[in-house]
């Protein structure tokens, strides 16, 4: 009787309430809908027209086709893998190495790195962005030619010349953009137990061996998640190379992002825009996919 | 008994080795600061044009001229700082508020489509934002017709599914126990959100206040392309505008940068612990 009486009062509990979780997710998907869902679609849409405000036009494949046969759009997509790969691998290698080294430290101490590493991170882009402009200054007295100068390196015009210019953005990006990389670090770290490392001495093992043997595989899922995270960022960047070089010099620091910004608010050309964009979804779709397939088949979640 | 050897018997190793670290860890930590440091030395230094200028490490003069150089390049600078307040804080509010009641519909109340709509709005978070960019903007600017206004810079970021996901993972830990006795006892679905839920998820909330707050005031690139009146912008499309309008004043400039930093630093000194939790809310048991 009883345990029907339950069954019952539980039935009452669990439905019943179908219209206040509407109600509690109303405004959420009124946001995303009108705010997200509807775009995507719309972007679809304006990919295969020529935009104009009072009536577009329907051009088919015409702006993929373009977005294909256009060197700038390649040339974007190289710079935007060569920017990917000098910084996201370095920077997981500079968090991972930095993180192992706070982990003996006292509490405090590791806080207090912590916040120091993570600092960057919370001054805004168009902040950091107008102080290395001038770290970058091409004169003599330029900070980053002084110190070159001390190595005995000659005048450089770091931002000015295809040479140096994407060098120029991924040493930027390698100093400022490693604190939640080493946070996220170390949290996996301080979450190995303690037992692998006594078993592991137990049988002698070294320092290195317990570093290839026990941490690096614990810190797989991790380094997948930073490694997919940070390339898809690193896909989208657009600030940087907006505000301190604008793509120059010669488009050699055109990326993809910054490519789609300028033909869409550049030269308003919608159509050409939203089919670049679909074609990095496309990119970054395939590359995740590809991440979870060949390092994501052993980890668990 | 952990990676690192403890030296139990010989104190004087330990103490070498951690010293060798922290040594290490200062090198890259100054190199992390130096930007920082640089911009805030020389945003004390005098308004004149660099080639006069040169670049100081170490403070020689302290002056705020450099600081009313930029308030004095528009009338309403000052109104760039109040604006990026207002939007950061409506932002703030609205998502704390709307992604807390969606996080708590999706992992608490059953109804129909729940699995089906998380599902779309997980997939949508994979969207790079060049997608939306261009309708967006031809929907705030060509359709609704707000330019230049809170609505715009504020609406598109009301709630950004991020924060629902991150909402539902931390209410989903919260025992359904208690809900089920709070319907027992006749509590109101918005009751036990109001009584229950939200008092139990006070922590996750104020990390997602502070990281949202830190976005929407860095943010650049939408209120860039909404805005192109002066009274209008963000601190950060001002500081933008400052620049490309004058290229050459070193001091000002910093000035500036530092402005539109320092609120987050504040921020940041005195609720660290929130922000440093923030971080791995979302990746560690993602």
């Amino acid at each position: 009787m009883m345990a029907r009486l339950a069954r019952i009062v539980k039935k009452r509990i669990v439905s019943g309430d179908g219209g206040w979780a509407y109600a509690f997710i109303a405004v959420a998907l009124v946001v995303f809908a009108l705010f997200t869902a509807y775009p995507v679609i719309h972007a679809f849409m304006i990919s295969f027209q020529e935009y104009k405000p009072l009536g577009s036009t329907y051009v088919g494949f015409d702006n993929y086709v373009h977005s294909f046969e256009d060197e700038l759009f390649w040339k974007s997509i190289k710079n935007t893998i060569v920017y990917t790969a000098l910084t996201v691998p370095v920077n997981l290698l500079l968090s991972f190495g930095v993180a192992i080294l706070i982990l003996p430290l006292k509490k405090w101490l590791q806080t207090s790195f912590k916040a120091v590493y993570y600092l960057p991170a919370v001054a805004s882009g168009v902040a950091l962005s107008v102080v290395w402009l001038w770290i970058f200054d091409p004169l003599q007295s330029g900070i980053l030619n002084q110190a070159a100068a001390f190595f005995g390196i000659g005048n450089q015009n770091w931002l000015g010349t295809s040479a140096t210019s994407m060098f120029s953005l991924v040493l930027m990006a390698w100093l400022s953009s490693h604190g939640t990389s080493i946070i996220i670090y170390l949290a996996a770290l301080i979450g190995i137990d303690n037992s692998y490392y006594e078993a592991a001495e137990l049988d002698g093992a070294s320092f290195f061996q317990k570093l290839s043997y026990i941490v690096i595989p614990f810190m797989k899922p991790t380094t997948l998640f930073l490694l997919v995270t940070g390339i898809i960022g690193s896909f989208q960047v657009f600030q940087n190379a907006y505000l301190m070089t604008g793509g120059g010099p010669d488009n050699a620091t055109t990326m993809v992002g910054l490519l789609i910004f300028n033909n869409a608010f550049k030269y308003f050309e919608f159509g050409e825009a939203s089919a670049q964009a679909l074609i990095l979804t496309v990119i970054i779709a395939i590359i995740s996919f590809i991440q979870f397939k060949f390092l994501g088949n052993d980890v668990e979640y | 008994m952990a990676l690192f050897k403890r030296h139990t018997n010989r104190k004087s190793i330990l103490y070498i080795r951690n010293g060798i670290i922290i040594i290490v860890l200062l090198a890259f930590a100054l190199a992390t600061l130096f930007p920082i440091y640089f911009m805030i030395i020389s945003s004390f230094g005098d308004p004149i044009e660099a080639g006069a200028a040169s670049y100081t490490l170490w403070p020689d003069k302290f002056t705020l001229a450099s600081y009313k150089f930029f308030f004095d390049y528009s009338e309403h600078s000052y109104r760039w700082l109040i604006n990026s307040f207002v939007v950061a804080a409506c932002v703030t509010v609205s998502n704390v508020l709307f992604a807390s009641l969606a996080g708590y519909a999706f992992s608490k109340i059953r109804f129909r489509g729940r699995s089906v709509l998380f599902a779309v709005l997980l997939c949508a978070m994979m969207i790079p934002y060049q997608v939306t960019q261009v309708p967006l903007y031809i929907l705030i600017v060509n359709i609704f017709q707000i330019e230049n206004t809170y609505a715009a810079l504020i609406a598109p970021s009301l709630v950004t599914v991020y924060n629902i996901f991150l909402a539902k993972q931390f209410i989903s830990s919260i025992p359904t126990e208690i809900i089920e006795s709070a319907k027992v006892e006749g509590c109101s679905q918005w009751k036990i959100y109001a009584k229950i839920i939200l008092p139990l998820s006070k922590t996750v909330m104020a990390v997602m206040a502070i990281l949202t707050f830190m976005e929407s005031w860095n943010t650049f690139f939408w209120p860039f392309l909404v805005t192109n009146t002066m009274e209008m912008q963000t601190i950060q499309v001002g500081l933008k505008n400052f620049r490309f309008a004058n290229t050459t004043y070193f001091a000002p400039m910093m000035a500036g940068a530092t402005i539109s930093a320092v609120p987050m630093f504040i921020l940041f000194f005195s609720l660290q612990k929130y922000f440093l939790e923030g971080v791995t809310v979302g990746a560690v048991k993602g």
